[in-house]
């Protein structure tokens, strides 16, 4: 018999009668009204900043400043400034100075982002370069992990990521060091609510 | 056996001030899951959640492990399962040989710790390289990691710059934390881009979408399985979840309980390979379906690896993880190595007081401190326990049993701990007072207080 076989037999013998799964009813999860301050915070304490956007122009304006003082910028928005190839280098993604990132939805209770294998292009472009931007929608925050799970399909794309600030360790004595391996600073620009910007 | 737990944790316990400040950091970091705790009022509704959700899972395990299986080949990956320790790692090599690859990266992996994959692929001419900061610390030590979330924290900073000038060149006598894991983070990304093979382990594998779920604060895992070209999963069965919905109950407890953070930095979802690439998933029994079979032990398997566990216990944060001897310490691993060896890990549930704040703690509600207790009557019925702590046991097993002996004996004790301490505190006599302060003795029972309240 093959370990696969085996496995799953001494499993079926070993499981004991079936116990129920449980109903979760999301109604005793304390509700945030705040979307956007309790976000804000939660971004902060994990290590992050938070931009509010008001005019699509000045979004595009800071992508050619950053461009314009010699940084290396891959820009993964669409329809803003110019969207760029991805090189197969690693060694050439690595040098990135700021990559800038679509996300598809923030979750207030923690101030982490979602982003997709679509959006990042490559998926190790959030993690290889030295700086993040995330970008998001103002109506694209849900309260917790429990809506975030209702909103997203985990499986829709090959990878998907949770990212919630800069990488960051404790390693070290639990002295709290960000930029372990992956990008030492993570920036979340905010759209307001109604703002007619392509991306 | 003889208690190597002990022995070991007095050899930790030499230096006191590294005790001290071992004791005191973790007491911190449970300090922090507390605050992050609270402020959840659903909290308890969470960890009950959590361990229905479990306790489930354990029960249709066969099935689930089947749709899960069905679901990941569907995502064009690639499954294997392994009996063992010794077939774990051989599946892996075999991966590697096909590869052609003779040097990889692996991310945090306690499975793989437990397996002894590195000494085996080391033995091979395969150059493994930990890419976790604390682990990487620890790999250059030639230790093995002493806590399962903090792999290091036996460690000084001065111990890792040490480490870091011998083996990174760095500056000798800098124990700034910022420089030395500037240095680390500059020697594994070199690391990461050149590896063809990437290595990690898996949080949570959901039944229903066939895919798995990778956490980490640095990054690591991601940036080791997308620069490779393979990506190799290594997972006990149990790590096996229903349903995506249910990733929004534990991915809520699991930060929160490990180091109060309200989530990890990253909570990366692999489903599919990328284009061009090859993702394999490994489903490792090795003892576990042996301890599915054991009721009383059985939930210890709805373990999520968090380790509030371990930063709770006073045992723990006084004796080190390396006082353990096994892979996975602390109060969980007392109650899963006896399964995998219960022989050689016949000390392990003694090294706990059953005072209950794991059990407390757990975010899946396992009742760990009874399990230990269950461990010990099962250790002492096979003969296994070490003769200086088994008549301590049994007696208390025969005092537990006799109500009036329990009240006399308690009235007694209280008797001698106040008039003659000398007797309590002599550490022949009673091995409980190494390296632990008796407490003052009440002048009377609760029962006695109990009594006398009623009366007036
Ligand atoms: S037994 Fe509970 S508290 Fe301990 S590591 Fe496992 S999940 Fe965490």
């Amino acid at each position: 018999m093959s370990s696969r076989n085996q496995i799953l037999e001494a499993i079926k013998n070993a499981q004991p009668a079936i116990k129920p799964l449980p109903v979760l009813d999301y109604t005793v999860v304390t509700p945030i009204k705040e979307l956007i301050s309790s976000f804000e915070q939660f971004v902060k304490a994990v290590g992050g900043r938070v931009q509010l956007v008001d005019q699509s122009a000045a979004l595009a304006q800071e992508i050619e400043n950053a461009r314009l003082e010699g940084k290396l910028i891959l820009n993964r928005l669409n329809g803003l400034s110019s969207m760029d190839e991805i090189s197969p280098d690693l060694t050439e993604l690595e040098k990135l100075d700021r990559v800038y990132i679509r996300g598809s939805l923030g979750v207030a209770e923690n101030g982490a982002i979602w982003v997709s294998e679509t959006s990042m292009g490559n998926r190790i472009l959030p993690f290889i370069a030295q700086e993040l931007v995330l970008v998001l929608r103002e109506e694209e925050l849900v309260p917790t992990m429990h809506d975030a799970y209702q909103h997203i399909r985990i499986n829709q794309e090959g990878f998907g990521v949770f990212i919630a600030g800069p990488s960051k360790t404790a390693d070290i004595e639990q002295s709290l060091v960000i930029g372990a391996h992956g990008p030492v600073a993570l920036t979340v620009l905010i759209l307001k609510s109604g703002l007619a910007v392509p991306v | 056996m003889s208690s190597r737990h002990a022995q070991l944790a007095e050899q930790f316990n030499a230096d006191e001030a590294r005790t001290n400040w071992h004791d005191q950091t973790l007491w911190w970091v449970r300090q922090k899951r507390d605050r992050a705790a609270n402020t959840l009022p659903e909290w308890e509704q969470l960890r009950q959640w959590a361990s229905d959700i479990k306790d489930h899972t354990l029960s249709n395990l066969h099935a689930y492990l089947l749709e899960f299986e069905k679901n990941a080949l569907a995502n064009g990956v690639f499954v294997h399962w392994a009996k063992d320790a010794e077939e774990h790692n051989r599946i892996i090599y075999d991966i590697l040989q096909k590869a052609g690859v003779d040097r990889i990266v692996k991310s945090k992996s306690m499975l793989t710790e437990e397996c002894h994959l590195n000494p085996y692929l080391q033995k091979k001419g395969i150059d493994v390289v930990d890419t976790d900061l604390g682990e990487r610390i620890v790999q250059f030590r030639e230790e093995a990691p002493s806590h399962i979330v903090l792999p290091a924290i036996h460690l000084k900073k001065e111990d890792v710059s040490d480490t870091f000038h011998e083996h990174l060149g760095t500056e000798k006598g800098n124990n700034d934390p910022q420089y030395l894991t500037h240095a680390a983070r500059l020697h594994l990304r070199e690391k990461f881009i050149q590896s063809d093979i990437a290595i990690t382990g898996v949080n949570f594998a959901i039944a229903e979408t066939g895919g798995i779920v990778v956490c980490t604060n640095e990054g690591n895992a991601d940036m080791g399985a997308h620069a490779a070209r393979v990506h190799i999963a290594c997972m006990g069965f149990e790590k096996i979840i229903p349903k995506a919905e249910h990733l929004g109950v534990f991915t809520r407890l699991l930060a929160r309980s490990a180091t109060g953070q309200p989530i990890t930095t990253y909570t990366s979802h692999f489903h599919r390979p990328a284009p061009g690439k090859e993702m394999h998933i490994v489903l490792v029994d090795n003892g576990r379906s042996r301890q599915l079979g054991r009721e009383d032990f059985r939930n210890s398997l709805k373990c999520i690896r968090c380790a509030a566990c371990f930063n709770t216990c006073p045992v723990y944060r006084r004796s080190g993880g390396h006082s353990y001897h096994t892979a996975v310490a602390g109060p969980i691993g007392s109650i899963l190595n006896p399964n995998l060896d219960m022989k050689a890990n016949a000390d392990l549930p003694f090294a706990s007081t059953l005072c209950g704040s794991c059990s407390n703690v757990c975010p899946v509600k396992i009742n760990i401190h009874e399990q230990l207790w269950k461990w010990r009557q099962v250790i002492s019925a096979e003969g296994l326990t070490d003769p200086s702590k088994k008549m301590g046991m049994k007696l208390m097993a025969w005092v537990l049993a006799r109500p009036a002996v329990y009240r006399f004996a308690g009235k007694a004790a209280r008797w001698v701990t106040a008039n003659l301490p000398f007797l309590v505190k002599n550490k022949t006599w009673n091995p409980w007072f190494k390296q632990r302060e008796m407490p003052e003795a009440p002048k009377q029972s609760f029962q006695e207080w109990y009594k006398k309240q009623q009366r007036s």
